[in-house]
């Protein structure tokens, strides 16, 4: 699927979650965040920043895992994205999903 | 002579020694199988267990008589493996290895959530993951006439996804035989955004839970188990309240792992999804509930896991490159209460999806539909985990990897 944010086309999956890391940019995240009337501070970029490294190192993403990112505690993170804090901020971060395993 | 050890006679370590036992080489291998327990469990009865559908005697035998002769059975408790030396502390001597196979298993954590591991557990707050909480909440149950049940996961991953779902359909129909149901809500609390955990089983099942009068709570992220207060409440302050509250704490590998230095966060090992080698040690190998691979944490998972381990120990010990085999292939059953079940077969790439197993067109296992048939299969798989898959004898029909057969693939 192509979705189109600032004039740019963007392949995204039914969910709308980046299928290329590598066209994502910090504008595109922030687009993102506003369909989610998030509005970007320093720490939510902290967040993304970490998500994108725990991405690239392979590392599965979990709620457990923020507890011990240094970042952020798992309260601060709810209250950063409400909703699916992890859903949403791997969305305006370009990575996939976490997959939950059944 | 050369040493191959197994930790744990569990599902996976008992079925490795099965296998090895006749492949390898007599004079030149010796097999030793540890695990602490005199008892073997049959872990897919502890969701029988609580509504008296299986009684004690069915979930439990002696874990010895299902190691084969010429395997030597130690029943010792393994305190820390020495990767860098090669050798497994136990409580009373040490072992060393030329091959390890971790096949500690995975248990409950009720301490990693705070309130949970209190004075109200197993009075108002049950597990059915283990033999003590399932028996603890069979007595509870017999009981419990009225009040609010709350059915509920902490966090992924756990061992057979499916079981709490399960147990919230059972419950349904237990009450129901007791014509207690219409005075007792049954609530399901869940930490996924959907029942179940794979989204296309989500979507075409939901209709269970509605036609069972099951409510949902998704996104539940818990926090902490006010136990004062009888309720539940997640980092945005969500709160459920229970009367009788029955969960699946955190899962984690054994403490064993964490000592040694071999697992993540969860005490999980590392461990190569197709070749199930472990990434750090190339002469450890892990399998079952023990690896951190995403495939389900279930029995049939290892018993095809089990399969390709074998082989790769051989390749190992003849030098020659391992398969990258396993496919994270799984086959469960699903319990819907009535006397009915679903059957779903899986693995890392291919969701669930409705079609016909083993045969295509045949069956006479249905897919992602319920059956009276495949509630029949569900009893019969403890018959065939005793029988069968202990051993290491090939279920006739169904391989170690998924096959597309049968499978209404075009969603
Ligand atoms: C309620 C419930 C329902 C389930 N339903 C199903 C189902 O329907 N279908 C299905 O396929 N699977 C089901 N499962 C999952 C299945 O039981 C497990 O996936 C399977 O038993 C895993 O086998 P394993 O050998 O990896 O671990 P286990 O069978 O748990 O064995 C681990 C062994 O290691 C030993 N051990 C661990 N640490 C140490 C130590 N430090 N020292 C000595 N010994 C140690 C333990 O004593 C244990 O015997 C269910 C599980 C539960 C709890």
């Amino acid at each position: 699927m192509i979705k189109t944010i600032k004039k740019v086309d963007i392949h995204v999956n039914d969910e709308g979650y980046l299928t290329d890391f590598s066209q994502w940019t910090k504008e595109i995240g922030e687009e993102i965040a506003k369909e989610y009337e998030i509005e970007m501070t320093d720490k939510h970029w902290e967040v993304i920043n970490w998500i994108q490294e725990q991405v690239k190192t392979n590392k599965a993403l979990s709620i457990r895992g923020i507890k011990k990112s240094g970042v952020i505690d798992i309260k601060q993170f709810y209250a950063l994205f409400p909703g699916g804090p992890l859903k949403v901020s791997t969305k305006i971060a370009g990575v996939p999903k976490p997959k939950s395993c059944i | 002579m050369k040493n191959l050890v197994i930790l744990g006679a569990g599902t996976s370590g008992t079925m490795m020694a099965n296998h090895l036992v006749s492949k390898l080489e007599k004079k030149e291998w010796r097999i030793h199988i540890v695990d602490q327990y005199k008892t073997h469990y049959y872990q897919p009865g502890f969701l029988f267990l609580p509504f008296d559908i299986y009684t004690k005697e069915q979930v439990q035998k002696e874990g010895k008589k299902f190691i084969p002769r010429g395997v030597n059975y130690i029943q010792q408790k393994i305190e820390k493996i020495d990767a860098n030396n090669e050798l497994v502390e136990l409580e009373n001597g040490t072992l060393s290895y030329d091959i390890l196979i971790i096949a500690t298993g995975s248990k409950i954590a009720p301490n990693e959530v705070e309130g949970m591991l209190s004075k109200e557990w197993r009075k108002t707050i049950f597990d059915f993951y283990t033999y003590e909480g399932a028996l603890a909440l069979r007595n509870k149950l017999r009981e419990f006439k009225e009040g609010k049940l709350v059915v509920h996961i902490t966090e992924m991953p756990i061992k057979c996804p499916v079981a709490p779902l399960e147990f919230a359909f059972l419950a349904d129909s237990y009450f129901k035989k007791k014509k207690v149901r219409d005075k007792i809500e049954i609530t399901y609390v869940t930490p996924l955004s959907g029942a179940f955990t794979k989204e296309f089983c989500s979507k075409s099942l939901g209709y269970l839970l509605e036609d069972k009068n099951i409510k949902l709570v998704t996104d539940f992220a818990i926090e902490r188990v006010d136990f004062a207060n009888t309720k539940i409440v997640d980092y945005v302050d969500n709160e459920v309240t229970y009367d009788l509250l029955v969960t699946v704490p955190t899962n984690m590998g054994d403490e064993v792992i964490e000592r040694s230095s071999l697992g993540d966060d969860l005490n999980f090992v590392p461990t190569h999804p197709n070749t199930l080698q472990s990434l750090e040690n190339e002469n450890i190998f892990v399998i079952g509930d023990a690896t951190n691979v995403p495939a389900s944490k279930a029995g049939s998972v290892a018993h095809f896991q089990a399969e390709t381990l074998t082989d790769n120990i051989l390749l190992y010990i003849n030098n020659k490159p391992l398969k990258e085999e396993f496919d994270g292939h799984a086959n469960c059953f699903i319990e819907t209460g009535n006397n009915k079940a679903l059957l779903i077969d899986f693995n890392y790439e291919q969701e669930p999806v409705t079609g016909t197993f083993p045969f295509a067109k045949i069956g006479p296992l249905q897919l992602l539909k319920e059956s009276v048939f495949n509630h029949w299969g569900k009893l019969a798989f403890r018959w065939i985990y005793w029988n069968m898959l202990l051993k290491g004898i090939k279920i006739p029909f169904v391989s170690r990897n998924m096959s597309l057969s049968g499978k209404n693939i075009n969603k």
